[in-house]
């Protein structure tokens, strides 16, 4: 069984919370005792239904305001797949925890209200999604049911989202009419929508391909760290432990080691449960190598002909988390980039990149929280890098601020 | 050939990066180890995160004094199973010193007093990282958590104040007195646990299989008769066919009438469960937002 991750984003009530809500109900995740807290919950605030959204709505903060302020995981299964969403706010002050969501999804779910069509945040939240590299987006038209299920009104959403998409980096897109309230096209394919012809909502995420949304081309193992056991049994042993970024590694394999650029073989990859005779991502293993070389956290294990760009020079596309102070030209910062830990020097910032529009903004270089722009960045020591584009692992990185150690800002190699 | 992990070995492999990554990151890391599922599994992973070299961190185990015996029985095995060093901070010692008071009443349980000896015993041994067991599906309040936790010198954790965890870039960096809690299997659901542990055949404590014992029902809750239990009027204990679906204190954890005697028994009987796990731990009960609270004390 495989698994699949995504986020969902939308406007404030747009009713997202309401359609995860539904997704938990209808797959059955959810039990008999957080029903009953539901229940007694819509009832204390007067509501006349069941409130699906309160299943997500987690922090007290949150209860209090009405609205969700970070980026909240939840869990279901289908016989097919299991899920983990990363249901993501839909705030404009929270371009960050899009951001943090879509890292790591496979699919984005951006919803939109039937009656308003696409809002600035819908923009924002595709080209968010085109960013971060998302490789499936699907537009739920969410409250068809205030809609009178219009087709026309469907089409004419999805008209305007695809010419707009045109513009982005969108390789596979999805429209799908739904009802989160109602449960329209969520589980069950929906009397209402009779001109509808497409899967509903859950056959979609059980179905869609995923299988290649790993690079299985270019060969990265990120060294995390060094075993060596000092035991009578393993007197010798020097294994080399990672999760593999790219590509598959088999052993006999010439490597080349990064940054020494020596070349070698793989003697053997160790798990817990045996060797294995093929390593690919995201597998967590160890690699020996042949020979006795100087090689540590840090540094990267590669094929001699398909290497990373080794460079202290880095273009970023770069989104800036912190509230305190915006991103300084010149500024210093701690980089991590895989298992490597580097200073780095912000050299230019290039322009200012207007997430509604995508208009590269040459005048206001200003780079506050939740700005996105086009960065320079020099680093102390070289790193191995590959482009986003290429590999989401090998060519992501985040900023630290070496007085407060927050995490300060995400990066996309270009 | 496809490369596909099947979705409990990419969830492995997860929380092996993370458990090195921890390990690389952090110089005195330690495992909270409570003797439940959650904290066998971690200490399992950490086994094979590490082979063939040791687990690089202690266990430790915050003892309430008002454990199943079981419990410890089971910790004692497997400390010795794994080749690891095991640290024991007593609350019943605190008690003795003075230095904590037994909650009283029926609702009484040592669950809060868990903390101060928690928080003292990692300042005491300088530990800057304990790993634990929690998952984002258990409750509300865990769905928001990080991996990397950051919790500031006093113990506490500050929902609004977490950093952003992007890709596998995880930031453990920290200031002076700060530390964190790393939570390896935050990706985890109830029934991947018990289907992971069922398809490794890790040997599990006796209590989460059907046993006969002889238990008080109160509100709603099937709790084990111990001397630790004050009993009200009127409660008298009966035998039953029961077993744990979490473990924690004699006194607050919820008993489940159950046949299973295998884990497969058990992954069927979850699978067909109305009930969450946790809603048979009394400590949940106490406010929608128990949870919250005692995080922000610096609860696991």
């Amino acid at each position: 069984m495989e698994l699949l991750r995504f986020t969902t984003a939308g406007s404030v009530d747009d009713g997202k919370s309401t359609l995860i809500g539904r997704l938990l109900y209808d797959s059955k995740s959810i039990f008999q005792d957080q029903y009953e807290a539901l229940e007694l919950s819509s009832l204390r605030r007067g509501e006349s239904g069941v409130n699906l959204a309160l299943l997500t709505d987690g922090l007290r903060a949150e209860r209090e305001q009405g609205i969700t302020i970070d980026v909240a995981y939840r869990y279901f299964s289908t016989p097919r797949r299991k899920f983990i969403v990363a249901d993501t706010p839909g705030h404009i002050q929270y371009v960050r925890n899009m951001v943090t969501g879509a890292s790591t999804a496979n699919v984005a779910l951006i919803l939109v209200d039937a009656r308003q069509g696409i809002v600035e945040q819908t923009r924002r939240h595709a080209i968010i999604a085109s960013l971060l590299r998302i490789p499936h987006l699907v537009l739920c038209v969410n409250k068809m049911d205030l809609a009178g299920y219009s087709e026309a009104v469907f089409q004419d959403i999805r008209q305007e989202f695809e010419s707009f998409a045109a513009k982005l980096d969108i390789h596979d897109l999805y429209f799908i009419p739904v009802s989160a309230l109602h449960g329209d096209n969520i589980v069950d394919r929906s009397e209402n929508t009779p001109w509808y012809q497409g899967p509903t909502l859950l056959y979609y995420l059980e179905n869609v391909h995923i299988a290649s949304d790993h690079n299985l081309i270019d060969a990265r193992f990120p060294v995390q760290t060094v075993l060596r056991p000092n035991t009578d049994q393993y007197h010798d042993y020097r294994g080399y432990a990672g999760r593999v970024a790219g590509g598959v590694f088999k052993p006999g394999d010439e490597v080349m080691l990064l940054p020494s650029g020596f070349t070698t073989r793989i003697e053997r990859i160790d798990t817990f449960d045996g060797p294995v005779q093929e390593a690919f991502p995201p597998m967590s293993v160890t690699i020996l190598l042949e020979g006795d070389h100087d090689l540590g956290r840090g540094d990267m294990i590669v094929r001699p002909n398909n290497q990373p760009s080794v460079t202290q020079d880095l273009e970023v596309t770069l989104c800036w988390f912190d509230a305190r102070k915006p991103l300084q030209t010149g500024g210093k910062y701690i980089l991590r980039h895989t298992t490597r830990e580097v200073k780095t020097m912000v050299k230019e910032i290039r322009y200012k990149l207007d997430v509604n529009t995508l208009h590269r903004n040459l005048e206001d270089r200003n780079i506050a929280m939740n700005d996105i722009g086009r960065v320079s960045l020099r680093t102390t020591q070289p790193l191995f890098v590959d482009e986003y584009r290429q590999n989401r692992i090998t060519g992501s990185l985040i900023l630290i601020d070496e007085q407060t150690n927050n995490t300060v800002a995400a990066g996309m190699i270009l | 050939m496809t490369y596909n992990l099947d979705y409990l070995k990419e969830l492995e492999s997860e929380s092996i990066f993370v458990l090195r990554e921890l390990a690389a990151q952090f110089e005195r890391p330690c495992l909270l180890f409570s003797g439940g599922k959650d904290s066998i599994l971690v200490a399992w992973l950490a086994q094979k995160a590490f082979f063939p070299a040791r687990i690089p961190f202690p266990l430790v185990h915050i003892d309430t004094g008002h454990n199943f015996p079981e419990t410890i029985q089971y910790r004692d095995w497997l400390v010795e199973k794994l080749g690891a060093r095991l640290l024991v901070g007593s609350v019943q010692q605190w008690i003795d010193e003075g230095r904590l008071q037994d909650e009283t009443g029926y609702q009484a349980s040592r669950n809060l007093l868990q903390t101060p000896v928690l928080l003292d015993i990692l300042e005491r041994n300088g530990f800057d990282c304990a790993i634990g067991g929690a998952r984002r599906d258990e409750e509300k309040a865990r769905a928001k958590e990080r991996f990397f936790s950051h919790r500031d010198e006093f113990g506490q954790w500050d929902p609004k104040n977490q950093r952003p965890e992007l890709w596998n870039l995880f930031n453990g960096r920290k200031g002076p007195g700060e530390h964190f809690r790393v939570f390896p299997i935050s990706n985890w659901t109830e029934l991947d646990v018990w289907q992971y542990l069922a398809a490794e055949q890790v040997p599990l404590p006796s209590l989460y299989f059907t046993h006969r014992r002889a238990v008080i029902e109160r509100d709603g809750m099937l709790l084990a008769d111990s001397p630790f239990l004050p009993k009200k009027a009127g409660e008298s204990p009966r035998e039953m066919q029961v077993r744990c679906r979490t473990i924690g204190d004699l006194t607050c954890t919820g008993l489940w009438p159950s046949n299973a005697g295998t884990v497969d028994d058990i992954i069927a009987e979850i699978a067909t469960s109305r009930l969450t796990e946790r809603g048979g731990r009394a400590d949940d009960k106490r406010s929608d937002t128990a949870m919250e609270d005692r995080k922000r004390e610096g609860y696991f």
